[in-house]
């Protein structure tokens, strides 16, 4: 069964909000393709509701277009817009038991009575809750509400759906769940899914791309992979797994940390003061200082270890006192170099792995 | 004996399944009386204030002129067609009233709900004003706009709509619209509370899944601003059946109500017993409806929305 009938792609131009003399978006350009799951990462405040308010047109830009397959429906009513959303608190309809609430939609469409239940008895099928319609919402737990929420917001056939942190109110045992779930669902319906979250693990593991926000902008567009892998800014790279900040400089085509040089596998960039990512994943521990050709040493003075069951972490200071993290798996090989606190040790960092970033 | 150390040695060191039922019973007991101890002034003031003058009103019911027990208090209601009439009138002006203020005070409600919270809170001091002032002060008022000369008939025949005064106070509907404007407060500060506990994100849900504004009103905003609107209904209701000060000022003496026949026959005639007995009915009337008015209510909330 598939219920969204084509997916539609989604082109946003030029979107621009202020509440007062505040800025909450400025010029923003987003396309989603038609069938992707995309999610808005961000901090609190970095604009990612909004935009999905003003997608939704619950909210209005103050400029901006946003085009759905080849129509433009910034202004639009919501309720002409037809596109589902899932809400944050579910917003269900509490004076309904839950078959009405799913029905909702195709009430307001002028569905059949026949057809209606059909069809509410399809999206309660795909969302698990067959049997279940005539339950009061509040008889039911947060992951139910959750599946109502969601079967609401598809069963109409809706051309884009829109999800505002559905999953935040759960615990973490079922949001885990509820994430994979998500995942499969939209896979075989395939519609065109925008996801608000401000978890970077939730978008990482549920996105086709995802598009980091930052005081109303989006730093970084990119699938998940590369977004970790090649940061393009201190903010992303911050946002998105742990990191470590080193300063380095460019100057005459290469990259200088204090007075060793850089490997990278990237080209180096314009002349200046750069940001070299370490992620404590990718460090290793050398036994000795001499590393393979193209492994940057970095040497640290261990300040502490941290034992974590299936891995551990080792923090050490640089010489100019900035913090390393290294984390790894607690194999029989790593444990045999494993220093103890206070001993001078030697991190290995890949030159495929070396990222570079502006320093702002 | 070996038994008996046994035993003393369970009890004292190893956890049994009894170990301190005791004494964790008499702390649990100890707990409820302090409660109860602290808690009884209150309960002796509303006994004093409430269970004994309305014991003491039911008893003085039983009892004719003459002191003799009888039931002639009530039968009296049956037999005086004046009685019969006040007791119409009395429902008539309440059922009125509730109308006129649920009209005047539901949009007033929702309006305010809408507004933003600074503006809101200005309109909303607009509505508590009346409640500072005396009851009295703003029946009298009421008659000065209302009268032959008042304002309005004054305005309407300077401005040539109407040649002849209408009669708009000393009448019924110098009643009603004098009890709607003292009332409406009651109506519409419970139900702008309901109506500010709605979930904004349920309307924006209804819209977004094609309930266009007057539709996501009706299916969604209204259904769930009831049990406010049935509250502020419930308090003006009752509120009327009991009304004196502005019935007896606006009424002109044509339109009598309970507690004006109460006070008639307790001041006028001195007969306590009859006057008990009005009250006894009042009361259980008021109850009985009260009563009816839950269980509408409560089947309303649990059968019909969640049937199909």
């Amino acid at each position: 069964m598939s219920i969204a009938p084509s997916a539609l792609p989604i082109g946003m131009r030029g979107i621009e909000k202020r509440f007062g003399s505040v800025a909450v978006l400025r010029d923003l350009n987003l396309d989603v393709e038609a069938g992707e799951f995309l999610t808005l990462l961000g901090p609190s405040g970095s604009g990612k509701t909004t935009l999905l308010m003003i997608l939704a047109g619950f909210v209005r830009a103050n400029a901006g277009s946003i085009r759905v397959g080849g129509d433009e429906i910034i202004t639009t009513p919501p309720h002409k817009r037809n596109i589902g959303m899932v809400f944050q608190n579910y917003a269900l309809f509490p004076h309904m038991n839950v078959f009405h609430n799913i029905a909702f939609p195709l009430k307001q469409r002028g569905v059949a009575a026949a057809e209606t239940a059909e069809r509410v008895e399809k999206a309660l099928d795909l969302v698990k809750l067959q049997g279940l319609g005539e339950r009061r919402v509040d008889q039911l737990s947060g992951g139910q509400r959750q599946r109502v929420a969601l079967a609401r917001a598809i069963v109409f056939e809706p051309r884009i759906v829109l999800m505002d942190e559905p999953l935040s109110a759960l615990d973490k045992g079922l949001r885990e769940h509820m994430q994979i779930e998500l995942r499969a669902l939209h896979r075989r319906l395939g519609m065109t899914t925008v996801y608000v979250t401000h978890d970077q693990r939730e978008a990482i593991t549920m996105s086709d791309r995802i598009a980091v926000m930052n005081a109303g902008r989006i730093e970084q567009l990119d699938k998940p992979e590369t977004l970790y892998a090649r940061p393009q800014t201190r903010f992303v790279a911050g946002f998105i797994g742990e990191s470590n900040f080193i300063p380095v400089e460019c100057r005459n085509g290469s990259v200088w940390y204090e007075d060793r040089r850089i490997h990278t596998a990237a080209p180096t960039p314009a002349a200046g003061r750069h940001l070299m990512v370490v992620r404590p994943e990718k460090l290793q521990l050398l036994a000795n200082a001499e590393p393979a050709s193209g492994v940057n040493v970095l040497e640290a003075k261990v300040s502490d270890i941290i034992y974590q069951g299936d891995s551990f972490v080792c923090y050490a200071a640089l010489r100019d006192g900035r913090q390393l993290t290294l984390r790894d798996y607690c194999r029989s090989d790593v444990l045999a170099k494993m220093p103890a606190p206070g001993q001078p040790v030697s991190f290995g960092l890949d030159a495929q792995d070396t990222i570079l970033v502006a320093a702002d | 004996m070996s038994a008996q150390t046994a035993l003393m040695q369970q009890k004292a060191g190893r956890p049994g399944p009894d170990l301190n039922t005791q004494a964790l019973h008499m702390d649990a007991r100890r707990e409820s009386l302090r409660l109860l101890a602290l808690l009884s002034p209150s309960l002796l003031l509303v006994f004093a204030i409430i269970i004994v003058p309305i014991g003491w009103l039911f008893w003085l019911s039983l009892f004719d002129e003459a002191g003799a027990l009888s039931a002639a208090n009530y039968a009296r209601f049956f037999e005086q067609a004046s009685y019969i009439k006040t007791f119409i009138t009395t429902f008539k002006v309440a059922f009125i009233v509730t109308g006129a203020c649920v009209l005047l005070g539901y949009p007033l409600a929702y309006m305010l709900s809408q507004l933003p919270r600074r503006a809101a809170s200005i309109c909303l001091i607009f509505v508590i004003l009346p409640f500072w002032t005396s009851v009295l002060v703003r029946t009298y008022a009421w008659l000065v706009i209302l009268q032959r000369k008042g304002l309005i008939n004054s305005w309407l025949i300077d401005l040539g709509v109407i040649s002849q005064p209408l009669s708009l106070a000393n009448n019924f509907s110098g009643v009603v619209i004098g009890m709607t404007h003292i009332l409406l407060p009651f109506l519409v500060l419970p139900l702008y509370a309901s109506m500010k506990t709605i979930d904004t994100d349920c309307l924006r849900a209804g819209m977004n899944l094609g309930a266009g504004p007057a539709a996501t009103f009706r299916q969604i905003f209204f259904p769930l601003s009831l049990p406010g609107l049935a509250s502020g209904v419930v308090i003006v209701f009752v509120l009327c059946l009991g009304f004196f000060v502005t019935p007896a000022l606006m009424g002109g003496g044509k339109v009598i109500m309970w507690a004006m026949r109460m006070e008639q026959t307790t001041s006028l005639y001195s007969n306590w017993g009859a006057g008990a007995a009005l009250g006894v009915v009042l009361l259980v009337v008021t109850l009985a409806l009260l009563g009816l008015f839950q269980w509408l209510l409560g089947a309303r909330a649990t059968g019909v929305w969640s049937s199909r």
